[in-house]
């Protein structure tokens, strides 16, 4: 890793909440060693939301696991990297002190709420256990608790509902549910990995609404997975794009979607329909993401990028700063010349930060 | 399901009848009192026939049991035995709950029966099996015989009813429901405290089992890896051992006696259930509920029986069910081949054997012993393929 931690806007005047640095986790399969994700460093400040995109199977969900420490069988994490929170290095706690971070410290929401909760249990009862193992509140405490979270996270009659098993409630309602089982220990960082990718579109709203609601009121910090860059420029303060296990580029918002650095970055965003454009052909980026047990020599991006050129595909660049706060892991940042013109974000008419709409990446 | 409702009104019943619902306590008081003097009678007014004629069968037959054991009765307190005390208690459970279930379930049982846990909606597909709900009264019914046989049977297990000259293999009568063996004792009799013999055994050796190979199973499943493997190879040995000559060598061992019967039907009938239970988590493991119960930061112990047993259940009281008539099958099994438990223990089994030489001279002998066997191995696999048929998660 080229790129310093310390080059951010708005610079942390305190350490920061976590601090990832080259966070490598690699599966051991039959095709050889996988590295998943791949010299990954970020960081995410006190009541900070981060926002991280990129296809599938890019490395982000398995970054998010990584943080928590379950990723799953094959899979392990390489002690070279450190993952920071609050002081303290998560890969060198013992399981019983990573067990007490979990949930407590960090929660984390996952994609499906349709099989997240368990349907054997009522909502009300799997809010209250969170309650119970983190605080060892009594049985009555942690119910009552558990109805105030339902009425937190906007269920009617939460009293009533909180007696009610998974299968009872709509979709929408059970991502509540998970939310509040999430923030019932009151974390200080939440991760939800593609939160809203299974719900309806005006359902999405809600929820995404709900979560950016509630994390300002709770004042803790979150980590958002998802393809959807129309979700990260409502929600989030700062970016970062994986692409092929790395972190491409990174950088605040409203700055990296005004102005694009990465060819990846700028395929994404022309990737997105547009209400505020005529009808045309989207534009989407050829090819697929690289088999992970194979990752192409040089850029990563190379085989799919317009500006390669013999460079590319000989070194990989490091993450390069491009701006106050903003990195891109790009060649074209030392050779700007070589980007070819007609490619670009045309973002001077209309800014992508417009409507909603879900991206098609 | 609806929402009962509030005033009277007619609504789809759970059966899909049609339920009229009287309104008011002007006009329910009546009926809830009749039905605390005749219970299902408040049922059969408001229109549900089945359930009340149920309630009522079981009310007057618990009153007759009542009656006509009254002089026994009576002479308990004196005398009793633990076993005389569980029977009176047993029929003022009977007396109790049936005068309940008939005033109850009048007052509260439309809410109860459009319940929605996974349970409720479970027991209505249940229900729907008429088989299914034979076997589950059959087994209902021999429970509750059993554990009354003190006070109904008409003698003792042991008892030699007259002179042996006159009273040996004399055939089924008025007197003799089903015949004297050739000892000259009830075989009704005889069947009803060998009942308790076979029951208790085929619960106690069930519950063992399902116990262990829920246990190493679910362990198995989630641990993964080489203890996975070691169990599973151990469950293997124990599933490739012959289990009869298993049996007969650890009785030859030990003894006849029914502890060590139990234990042995118990510890050599689990690796069935073992395999299930692993199969079961070995897939919700990688569910993502179970994840979620990681990433809240909860114990291996914790995720594994409080979030993933909860989930096997279904299979595991199937498997249960019917493994409560195999036990008393290779119970009876055991006996016939003179290994069960020592006589004069009344056992199914010993009696089959019995009466196997006399088999066409006096047939009562045998035949009565080997049809309860059948009766109640029947209602245990009917009652189970019913379970199954409700827990099965694809008929959903």
């Amino acid at each position: 890793m080229n790129g310093s931690i310390a080059s951010r806007r708005p610079e942390p005047r305190t350490t920061p909440l976590l601090a990832v640095s080259d966070l490598s986790t690699v599966f051991d399969t039959d095709a050889g060693e996988v590295r998943a994700v791949d010299g990954v460093s970020f960081s995410v400040g006190s009541g900070e939301t981060l926002g991280i995109v990129g296809e599938s199977g890019c490395g982000k969900s398995v970054t998010s696991l990584s943080i928590m420490r379950l990723v799953p069988e094959p899979g392990r994490i390489l002690d070279t990297g450190s993952i920071v929170f609050r002081g303290r290095d998560l890969l060198a706690l013992a399981p019983e002190s990573m067990r007490a971070v979990r949930g407590n410290d960090i929660a984390m929401i996952f994609q499906e709420p349709m099989t997240s909760l368990n349907p054997v249990h009522t909502v009300g009862r799997q809010i209250a256990e969170s309650i119970r193992v983190h605080r060892g509140a009594s049985r009555k405490v942690a119910w009552n608790q558990a109805v105030e979270m339902l009425r937190l996270v906007g269920i009617p009659a939460p009293e009533r509902r909180a007696m009610d098993y998974p299968h009872q409630l709509s979709g929408g309602q059970r991502q509540r549910v998970m939310i509040a089982i999430a923030l019932s220990c009151d974390p200080d960082l939440l991760i939800a990995d593609e939160p809203t990718t299974a719900l309806d579109v005006t359902i999405q709203a809600q929820i995404l609404d709900l979560l950016s609601g509630l994390r300002q009121r709770l004042g803790m910090a979150m980590i958002l997975v998802t393809h959807d860059l129309g979700i990260v420029a409502e929600v989030c303060d700062r970016v970062a794009v994986m692409y092929a296990g790395r972190i491409v580029e990174e950088g605040p918002v409203a700055d990296l979607f005004d102005d694009p650095r990465h060819p990846y970055t700028q395929g994404l965003l022309r990737a997105i329909p547009r209400v505020d454009e005529a009808a045309g052909t989207l534009d989407p980026i050829p090819g697929q993401v690289p088999d992970p047990a194979h990752w192409p020599r040089g850029c990563r991006f190379n085989p799919r990028c317009r500006h390669a050129w013999d460079r590319c595909g000989r070194h990989e660049p490091g993450l390069l700063d491009v701006a106050w706060g903003r990195r891109s892991r790009c060649w074209l940042e030392q050779e700007p010349e070589r980007r070819r013109s007609g490619y670009g974000v045309d973002t001077r008419d209309a800014p992508p930060t417009g409507p909603r709409i879900r991206g098609a990446s | 399901m609806g929402e009962p409702l509030a005033g009277g009104g007619t609504r789809p019943g759970g059966d899909g009848r049609t339920i009229v619902e009287t309104s008011g306590h002007a006009i329910r008081t009546p009926v809830i009192a009749a039905s605390a003097v005749l219970p299902g009678l408040g049922h059969v007014i408001e229109g549900r026939r089945a359930q009340g004629l149920l309630l009522m069968a079981a009310w007057i037959a618990t009153l007759a049991i009542a009656l006509k054991s009254w002089q026994r009765i009576v002479a308990i307190p004196g005398t009793g035995s633990a076993d005389d005390w569980l029977a009176i208690l047993t029929l003022a459970a009977m007396l109790v709950g049936t005068c309940m279930a008939g005033t109850a379930g009048l007052v509260r049982g439309q809410r109860r029966a459009a319940g929605s846990s996974r349970f409720a909606s479970e027991w209505r597909r249940f229900r729907r099996s008429r088989t299914a709900m034979a076997g589950l009264g059959v087994i209902v019914v021999l429970y509750a015989l059993m554990l009354l046989t003190p006070l109904i049977a008409p003698f003792g297990p042991a008892e030699r009813v007259g002179d042996l000259v006159r009273v040996r293999l004399l055939p089924p009568s008025a007197a003799h429901w089903l015949g004297t063996d050739r000892l000259g004792r009830d075989v009704l009799s005889r069947i009803l405290y060998g009942a308790r013999i076979s029951l208790t055994i085929g619960f106690i050796a069930t519950a063992i089992s399902i116990s262990v190979g829920t246990t190493l199973g679910a362990v198995a499943g989630y641990a993964g890896g080489r203890i996975d493997a070691l169990l599973m190879r151990f469950t293997d040995l124990v599933l490739a051992f012959p289990r009869l000559i298993l049996l007969i060598m650890i009785v030859a061992l030990f003894g006849q006696s029914v502890v060590v019967i139990v234990l042995v039907l118990g510890l050599t009938q689990w690796p069935s259930t073992t395999r299930i239970v692993r199969g079961d988590v070995l897939s919700l493991r990688e569910r993502e509920f179970i994840q979620a119960a990681r990433a809240l930061g909860f114990r291996p112990a914790r995720v594994l029986f409080c979030h993933i047993i909860p989930n096997v259940l279904g299979p595991v009281i199937v498997a249960a069910t019917l493994g409560v008539g195999n036990t008393i099958v290779l119970e009876a099994g055991l006996s016939f081949l003179g290994l069960g438990p020592p006589p004069p223990t009344p056992t199914w089994g010993a009696m089959v054997e019995g009466g196997r030489d006399i088999m066409i001279s006096s047939w009562w002998v045998a035949t009565f012993p080997g049809l309860a066997i059948v009766i109640v191995v029947l209602a245990f696999n009917l009652a189970g393929d019913g379970l199954r048929d409700a827990l099965d998660p694809r008929l959903r």
